[in-house]
């Protein structure tokens, strides 16, 4: 099986896998990483949402081959120790978490969308595609507010 | 004292001790749930301090208590028979403890309980707040009156001179002591020194304070751990190829270039399909593509949307003759079937050996499911241990427990442990669903009055339990559909002679409730029949329902959401408030909906203002979130969120197909209030459902002048 390397919350890893396998599965199957939820893998819900080189991706639709030399971050890789992100930190001031199953992939899409837009206007967060079915929407959407005034 | 049996008086007679044997040094101590206010105290054995175990006399088996333990390590522990779907009930047990014992809220622990054989185990029906509301009060109310008693004849001081705080007991020279170090020597307290009474309400602290929850900082930080997330050893990842269609039946499987793939450990029918047992779910999904199955057709294949339609309309039961000389408003309603789609697939590790079997899942009725699976694997119910995890999100779904006899067949069969994970298209397309439904409702007026109020359903039930895909389901007293009348239905308005008849048409479906279970199409259906009859009446839906509603405490909310809503202001065209009430779990709820539906294709339901009287609201935050919860429920169901048949099978398969709200369908605005009440807690979780899908319903209709009779509507 052909290996490969990257570094995942900064730290290099090397994987072996089948070329094809999905990030999702090599992050929680092989690594153990299980922050990045399934909930649908075919790219829809965006459970899964994580970084690649500081940018959203879905890794239920990303083939590991594609990640080779580059950098990954997931949800447990966003807070410095014990200090959590920004983001992390308004989740929790503003209590938005339900079920919780979402949120990984919620925060992760929102930090990629306050570093591709700082200042996101409500038509900007009305585009983010993850889903919540416990519908913490308007918490979702207030602590992206408090997140982007507190940068 | 050990294991010896005691009469007690009356109808307790043939309980008997409980031993704590494990708990040997630390304060134990167990209450009935399910009785609010009984008092958990006993007359405990004499027990010399320097000899333990400690023998705890409880009113019950510890199977049916709920137990409170301090621990060494200044912990208060409560391992609670209820499962944590999101909807908060951790927080709020916490909470309860917290609150009587003076214990910092970051000391106590829920961790959930694992099925027993007896007692409360049950969650659902919004109980769960109100059914550990006396017993959690009463528990730390006690373990509180014992540590203080103990740190009293420790110090020489009279009991009452000393004070609790932040998981301590302090004397009035300054001195302090953790509950932990006193665990030990108050375990053998019989008589506390003071009061163990619970608190007033004017002098809580905790309960009603909003508090965010217990467990957002491992949901934000990623570390909260839901089935699919456990590393029981050698669990391998585990999917099912499933029929085309529902209660499908595999004829022959080809399997060998499926068991030729790399990474594939095992390949076994089951009643639902077959499975595969892999290194990785991208093994296993592999795999299965690569079974080659023939399929005979479920028992649906002949049937589709239309023709269940016209089914249930022809078994709504006749409504009767209407008073004489009325006047009449009668409309019919139709709902298609709905997907719980919990974000969290079922998911179940199962670890069956021959003589035991070991389940992880996420379960509301882990009681029932026990005995299901105990029984599916021909094994004694108690050589079969089922932990309960939390769950990403249920809405109704963890009812049943159709991965977990899944999982275990699976795992008994391939003869390893497994980790079954359904796919998003099997949860969406093998269900279960709200049952789609019918609704005949007409009110009768004489001289601008209602006098009779008659309400026909038929809703799709679930045959043949024995076959198809409902055999593994598990369908339990708990998801039966509501016979009669609704707690809530009856005189909820002064509308006169009401009358309920239900009928249904029987399909091998599987099907569950759903948050709010009928409520949710009865009741809407209801609120805008009632905004139809204040129409034909000339009156305003709300100034209608002020006149017509029967109880202060729904008038109550009505009036909050009219005033904090601004209902009435004016809106350009296309835009209109929608407004609806609700009264079910002994609390009441209203909504008042803006919708924007300038495109009747597409429309926005731009603020939501929502009031709730649920009696002691012990997190007024977790209520909210609840209620925002159910708006987004009713965003959903009225406007976008359904489920199609066709010929036998559903036609949705994932988020992108079933409709349910994201961020551009929720309301930019919204806010809840919360009415202030002394009274016992009543339910909450479900209870905004049908007054905000009747609210977003009532809204469209009056933004668009059209009449909404089938939902959802864009669909
Ligand atoms: S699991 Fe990746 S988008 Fe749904
Ligand atoms: S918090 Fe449950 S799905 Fe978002």
């Amino acid at each position: 099986m052909p290996s490969y390397s990257f570094v995942l919350n900064g730290k290099p890893v090397t994987v072996e896998a089948p070329a094809d396998m999905p990030l999702l599965w090599v992050l929680r199957d092989l690594l153990n990483v299980t922050g990045p939820k399934y909930g649908c893998g075919v790219g829809v819900c965006r459970a899964c949402t994580s970084h690649l080189d500081g940018d959203e991706i879905q890794p239920c639709v990303v083939p590991i081959a594609d990640c080779t030399g580059r950098e990954i971050t997931t949800i447990e890789g966003l807070a410095d120790g014990d200090r959590l992100h920004p983001v992390q930190q308004a989740w929790l001031d503003r209590d938005v978490a339900q079920c919780g199953f979402c949120q990984p992939g919620q925060i992760m899409a929102a930090v990629a969308l306050l570093k591709r837009t700082p200042r996101p206007s409500d038509a900007d967060i009305d585009r983010i595609e993850n889903v919540c079915r416990c519908g913490t929407y308007c918490r979702i959407r207030e602590a992206i507010k408090q997140a982007s005034r507190s940068r | 004292m050990l294991g010896k049996e005691r009469p007690l008086a009356g109808q307790l007679s043939r309980r008997k001790f409980v031993v704590y044997s494990l708990a040997a040094s630390t304060l134990t101590l167990a209450a009935p749930l399910g009785c609010d206010g009984a008092r958990a105290d006993a007359d405990e054995p004499a027990s010399s301090a320097s000899r333990r175990p400690l023998d705890v006399l409880a009113r019950g088996a510890d199977e049916e208590m709920l137990v409170l333990e301090v621990t060494a390590a200044n912990k208060v522990v409560v391992r609670l028979p209820r499962v944590e779907v999101g909807q908060g009930v951790t927080t709020a047990a916490a909470m309860l403890v917290a609150e009587e014992l003076d214990a910092r809220l970051v000391d106590v622990d829920i961790p959930l309980a694992g099925a027993r054989a007896k007692g409360n185990q049950y969650t659902g029906g919004s109980s769960s707040v109100s059914s550990l509301y006396g017993p959690a009060r009463e528990l730390a109310a006690l373990a509180r009156a014992k540590l203080v008693t103990a740190a009293a004849r420790r110090w020489h001081l009279p009991a009452r001179s000393l004070r609790t705080k932040d998981t301590r007991v302090f004397a009035p020279d300054g001195r302090s002591a953790t509950f932990g170090s006193l665990s030990a020597s108050a375990a053998g307290i019989q008589r506390p020194d003071v009061s163990s009474k619970p608190k007033p309400a004017s002098r809580h602290r905790v309960i009603g304070r909003p508090t965010t929850r217990i467990d957002a900082r491992d949901i934000v930080t990623g570390k909260a751990k839901y089935a699919g997330d456990l590393a029981v050893a050698g669990a391998k990842p585990t999917v099912v190829a499933r029929p085309p269609t529902l209660g499908g039946k595999v004829v022959s499987v080809d399997d060998r270039a499926a068991r030729a793939m790399p990474g594939v450990h095992a390949v076994v029918r089951i009643p639902g399909g077959v499975a595969v047992v892999a290194e990785s779910f991208h093994h296993a999904f592999k795999a299965k593509d690569a079974l080659r199955i023939k399929w005979a057709p479920g028992p649906l294949v002949s049937l589709s949307d239309a023709a269940i339609r016209s089914r249930l309309r022809a078994a709504v039961p006749r409504l009767g003759s209407p008073p004489r000389g009325s006047a009449q408003t009668q409309e019919e309603f139709e709902f298609a079937f709905v997907s719980h789609a919990p974000m969290e697939v079922l998911t179940a590790v199962a670890d069956v050996r021959a003589h035991r079997a070991e389940i992880w899942f996420s379960s509301q009725t882990p009681m029932d499911a026990r005995v299901s699976i105990a029984s599916a694997l021909g094994l004694p119910k108690a050589k079969v241990a089922v932990h309960v995890l939390r769950g990403g999100g249920s809405f109704g779904r963890r009812l049943n427990y159709d991965a977990a006899i899944e999982a275990a067949l699976i795992s008994k069969a391939a003869r390893r442990p497994v980790k079954l994970m359904w796919s998003r298209g099997d949860d969406i397309r093998h269900g279960r669903m709200r049952p789609a439904s019918h609704h005949r409702i007409r009110a009768s007026r004489v001289r601008g009055k209602v006098v009779a109020f008659a309400h026909s359903t038929a809703s799709v039930s679930e045959a043949d339990k024995q076959s198809g895909a409902s055999a593994q389901g598990g369908a339990g007293p708990a998801v039966a559909p509501a016979a009669g009348p609704l707690p809530s239905d009856r005189g909820l308005y002064d509308f006169g002679r009401v009358s309920e008849r239900s009928g249904s048409v029987e399909l091998a479906m599987p099907l569950g409730a759903w948050r709010s279970v009928d409520s949710g199409t009865v009741r809407t259906a209801e609120e805008i029949v009632v905004d139809e009859v204040a129409k034909a009446l000339g009156k305003d839906p709300v100034a209608f329902r002020r006149t017509t509603l029967r109880s202060k405490a729904v008038k109550a909310v009505l009036a909050k959401v009219a005033n904090a809503g601004k209902w009435g202001r004016a809106m350009p065209p296309g835009q209109a408030q929608g407004v609806a009430v609700h009264e079910e779990y002994g609390s009441c709820v209203a909504c008042l909906v803006e919708i924007d539906a300038t495109d009747p294709k597409s429309p926005r339901v731009t603020r939501v203002v929502m009031a709730a009287d649920v009696g002691t609201a012990v997190n007024p935050r977790g209520l909210e979130a609840q209620l925002m919860g159910t708006a987004m429920d009713g965003i959903s169901t009225i406007l976008q969120a359904g489920l199609h048949i066709d010929r036998g099978a559903v036609r949705e398969g994932s988020y992108a197909d079933f409709h349910y709200a994201r961020q551009r369908h929720a309301p930019p605005r919204f806010e809840a209030h919360i009415m202030p009440s002394r009274r016992q807690p009543g339910g909450a979780g479900e209870l905004g459902v049908p007054a905000a899908a009747g609210a977003v319903a009532n809204a469209y209709a009056r933004a668009t002048g059209s009449q909404p009779r089938r939902f959802p509507l864009n669909f």
